[in-house]
């Protein structure tokens, strides 16, 4: 069985993160009642005309430039003609020739992944059915999304898993997509082929309906198998649109290429030829994020541990916050120190840079203690109020004048008669004893290095 | 036969009411030529109350019933749409009611415009004002008849391949197929959208200027309008004397002798005013047909796919999905809007697109770049609007190779998306023909003030003051 090889090419569909439907000025939200989010052009109603959401177009771009691809100045929209209860208008507005993009690539554990073409096209309807009757609900016709297509480069279900990760990954982080599976928002429909020649494909078939990356790994797995079973009982494999039960874990033909339709494709009349020009493509371009792998390896040549650069090159409100406070304050380790653990902490709240790094100066610059710190980032958290006033509010300014703080010291020897004369006696290790009171008589807003500086200095007198 | 301008100046002198006028159209609906679907005379009295001071106010308006007036039902003269009430207007009705215009029905067309006749129809043919044993042409046949009888001043219709231009012919009246673009076509029911303009049928150019006024210029909901800032269509008193007119000689073969007279009279009349004529050719003319068929054909079948009896319209159950979707199409479309269906399918489809659809988009090119061509010699051109008057009902039916003839003086227009009008050139018998100017792409100005001049210098309201006074 070894000496069969799989060829797999991944057709990803991903919903793209605009506030509207592609041609119209619906709400794109999940979990709607029913065709709440609905009107007379996403119905199709007679006589409605698609306008294009421009959100669309520049996401799908920043799709295309994310993957390397090469963006097309022009591109054009047409028609995909079949019948289906959810297609309200009997067709569907994709783009067929003349995508928007091609020929990017990405890397893949160290592998590149060829991008054959990225396009745009809108979402149908989705189909209820129940025993006696189907339903539909018309909020998802019309949301826009974006097919990613690969050349068939990956030689592995789990390679094809890694890939998909990966582009969700970037979609994620460049605020193309949510992509999330579970809504429906990340799509995988791997195709597949196996053989023993070198540079021969076999016969593929595509792999439809799968909802997680366990099922695309169990499915291509699968699939492999019924494809090898075939081959070796001297049969062909026929084209063919393949169906996965997550629960036998099997693969089973749903439908043979010979029934498949004719689409019929033809240029969109309705809509002229989309032209983007350079310098739009360029702007966009400068919006493009730097991707994870990228970013992580910048974090550890600013001194950070490669755990703690990989943490926070991995969430992009952490790296984006990060970056900023830097821009502020420049120091890499402390400021990473506070993300990983305070604000990671508080659930990444939703916080200003600017704030954030105030706060960070007034500890550094010891107008503040450690403790104080993270109290007020909590605080700003809760009320936005600004740093400084927080401070001001609660009392946390830091004692570091040595008189007061030497009349405090005083007091607390007097208090503890006992341990003052062992300190007395030399016995150091009670210095971390009486600072520790100090803080507590303080409410922690004594600097501690100085109280352990005039307690050192009160064992050294005696 | 008085203008637009004209009745609204008689409306500032109290001499007639905008309700007058009204009641007057209302009088005279023919039921015999069966010009309407519906006749909206309650929505009709409701446009009067507003107080507008509009281009249009108080002119009653008939539409074409494939343009959508909310609340109002579109039929399209098709079963498939039994009960469809669009719940929103095109955007030429709401302009048109911003203006002071009041809609008094929706007229009778081919089913979805397909046709040059007016008689297929679910809801039965419309007859010619002038005789009614002809077709008042088509497809907005039922526009023509309406503003013909006096029933409406002026009308819209759609115009595909000539639909406007020849029922205007057949009805000794003035129809406008502006630019692709210049008017929006948002709310106007689809057949060949990359041809499909809104039109307009009236008694004289000024009335179809103010109404081009009205309802042209871009609308962000149709991506195909036209950003261009649009002209003074209602001061159609200049014509240059240094323009130069061409006549196309393949538009004047194969046309009936009294056709070919008339317009030639044409000619000698515009020749008197100084203007001079040049002897053109445009040799792609014979392609315009086919071409015009495989492209409005192949939309056709995907534009109509939606009638699938899912949402609205006529449904009839069947044993699944698919089965329901063929039942109620089948039941809802008459037999020349399926021959076009599944001949527009034909042509897309993977085993004939580059034969067909491809091959046609081919020759569309080559079509229009003879026109911009020619547009290089001369500044319009001149042509017959039909190659014969009005047919007798029921004559072509059977036969649509015969029944597309009228589209060959028409269609190119559309295929090369030109503004074209038509306006009457005389009479053959009791029946009107007319003439058909064609202009670069957005000169309507042009056009219309040729029809203009051609006006000023012979009123033909002599033959038809019978049908049309008030
Ligand atoms: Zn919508």
């Amino acid at each position: 069985m070894s000496e069969y090889r799989p060829t797999i090419g991944v057709e990803v569909h991903a919903q793209l993160k605009t506030e509207t439907k592609l041609f119209c000025g619906c709400p794109v939200a999940f979990g709607e009642e029913a065709n709440t989010n609905v009107c007379a052009i996403c119905l199709g109603l007679p006589g409605v005309l698609p306008s294009l959401n421009k959100k669309a177009v520049e996401l799908a771009i920043k799709a295309g430039l994310a993957l390397n691809c090469e963006i097309h100045t022009k591109s054009i929209f047409a028609r995909k003609n079949y019948f289906y209860p959810d297609l309200p208008k009997g067709y569907q507005i994709t783009q067929y020739r003349f995508p928007i993009a091609t020929d990017g690539k990405i890397l893949v554990e160290g592998k590149e992944i060829r991008i054959k073409r990225v396009h745009l096209e809108e979402e149908s309807a989705k189909s209820i059915h129940e025993t006696d009757k189907s339903l539909i609900d018309y909020n998802r016709s019309g949301v826009p999304l974006i097919e990613i297509v690969t050349e068939p480069d990956i030689d592995s279900p789990d390679m094809a898993v890694a890939y998909l990760k990966t582009l969700q990954k970037i979609l994620q982080f460049e605020s193309i997509s949510d992509a999330v599976m579970a809504r429906a928002e990340f799509r995988c429909e791997p195709n597949i082929s196996v053989s023993k020649e070198e540079g021969k494909l076999g016969t593929r078939t595509e792999v439809k309906n799968l909802n997680s990356f366990k099922a695309v790994k169990n499915s291509l797995s699968s699939e492999i198998k019924r494809q090898i079973g075939i081959l070796e009982a001297g049969e062909v494999v026929e084209q063919a649109t393949i169906h996965y039960s997550e629960e036998t874990g099997k693969t089973w033909v749903a439908r043979s290429k010979e029934k498949s339709s004719d689409y019929r494709y033809f240029p969109e009349p309705d809509l002229p030829p989309l032209n983007v020009d350079k310098k739009w493509i360029e702007e966009i371009k400068a919006t493009l994020g730097e991707l994870p792998g990228r970013k992580k390896e910048k974090y550890i040549s600013l001194g950070l541990s490669k755990e703690d650069a990989k943490i926070i090159s991995s969430s992009s409100a952490a790296s984006s916050l990060f970056e900023e406070i830097l821009k502020l304050v420049n120091e890499p380790l402390e400021v990473s120190k506070w993300i990983l653990r305070d604000y990671r902490s508080l659930g990444g709240p939703d916080i200003s840079a600017a704030s954030f790094a105030e706060m960070i100066e007034m500890v550094l610059s010891g107008e503040i203690s450690r403790n104080a710190g993270a109290e007020v980032l909590a605080e700003m958290t809760r009320t936005k109020k600004a740093p400084k006033q927080i401070v001001k509010e609660k009392n946390l300014a830091q004692i570091s004048d040595s008189n007061a703080l030497e009349k405090i010291v005083r007091e607390v020897l007097d208090e503890n008669p006992d341990e003052s004369t062992r300190l007395k006696k030399g016995e150091k290790k009670l210095i971390g004893f009486f600072v520790g009171q100090v803080m507590k008589k303080t409410k922690g807003k004594a600097d501690p290095k100085e109280v352990s500086r005039i307690i050192s200095e009160y064992e050294k007198k005696y | 036969m008085k203008t637009i301008p004209e009745y609204q100046e008689l409306f500032k002198k109290g001499e007639i009411t905008p309700t007058g006028l009204l009641t007057n159209c209302l009088k005279k609906i023919n039921p015999s030529l069966n010009a309407y679907i519906t006749v909206t005379e309650e929505l009709a009295r409701k446009g009067l109350k507003k107080d507008s001071k509009g281009k249009l106010r108080g002119i009653p308006i008939a539409v074409k019933d494939n343009i959508n007036i909310k609340g109002v039902p579109t039929t399209c003269a098709s079963n498939v749409l039994k009960g469809f009430i669009p719940p929103f207007s095109a955007t030429v009705i709401e302009r048109i009611e911003k203006n002071g215009g009041i809609f008094i029905g929706k007229t009778n067309l081919d089913e979805f415009g397909m046709g040059s006749s007016t008689e297929r129809s679910y809801y039965g043919p419309t007859k010619n004002p002038f005789d009614e044993t002809k077709v008042p042409g088509g497809s907005s046949g039922g526009s023509a008849a309406a503003v013909s009888s006096g029933s409406a001043v002026i009308s819209l219709g759609s115009d595909t391949g000539g639909s406007v231009r020849q029922p205007a012919s057949y009805c000794g009246l003035v129809g406008l197929k502006p630019t692709y673009g210049r008017v929006s076509r948002y709310g106007l029911v689809a057949f060949g959208s990359s041809l499909d303009q809104i039109g307009i049928i009236g008694r004289n150019s000024v009335d179809v200027g103010i109404m081009l006024e009205v309802i042209a210029g871009y609308d962000p909901k149709d991506s195909t309008s036209s950003k261009k800032e649009i002209d003074d269509y209602s001061d159609l008193n200049e014509v240059s004397k240094n323009i130069k007119i061409g006549i196309p000689e393949e538009y004047f073969k194969h046309i009936d002798p009294g056709v070919h007279s008339s317009v030639m009279e044409i000619k000698r009349r515009i020749e008197k005013e100084g203007i001079s004529f040049k002897s053109v050719s445009l040799p792609t003319t014979g392609y315009i047909i086919p071409t015009y068929q495989v492209i409005s054909y192949a939309e056709a079948s995907s534009n109509l796919a939606r009638y699938d009896g899912v949402r609205y319209g006529l449904r009839k159950n069947g044993e699944s999905f698919h089965d329901t979707i063929r039942k109620s199409r089948d039941a809802g479309f008459l037999p020349e809007v399926k021959r076009r269906i599944l001949v527009g399918t034909f042509v897309l489809s993977s085993e004939a697109i580059a034969e067909y659809y491809e091959r046609a988009d081919l020759i569309r090119r080559l079509i229009t770049q003879e026109f911009n061509e020619v547009f290089r010699e001369v500044d319009y051109l001149l042509t017959p609007a039909t190659p014969t008057p009005a047919f007798p009902i029921g004559e072509r039916t059977d036969d649509p190779i015969r029944m597309h003839v009228p589209d060959r003086m028409t269609a190119g227009a559309n295929l090369a998306g030109l503004p074209a009008v038509v306006a009457p050139a005389g009479m053959i018998g009791n029946l009107p023909i007319g003439y058909q100017i064609i202009g670069k792409p957005f000169d309507e100005k042009g056009i219309l003030s040729i029809v203009r001049l051609v006006e000023k210098m012979a009123p033909f309201e002599g033959f038809l003051k019978e049908v049309r006074d008030e």
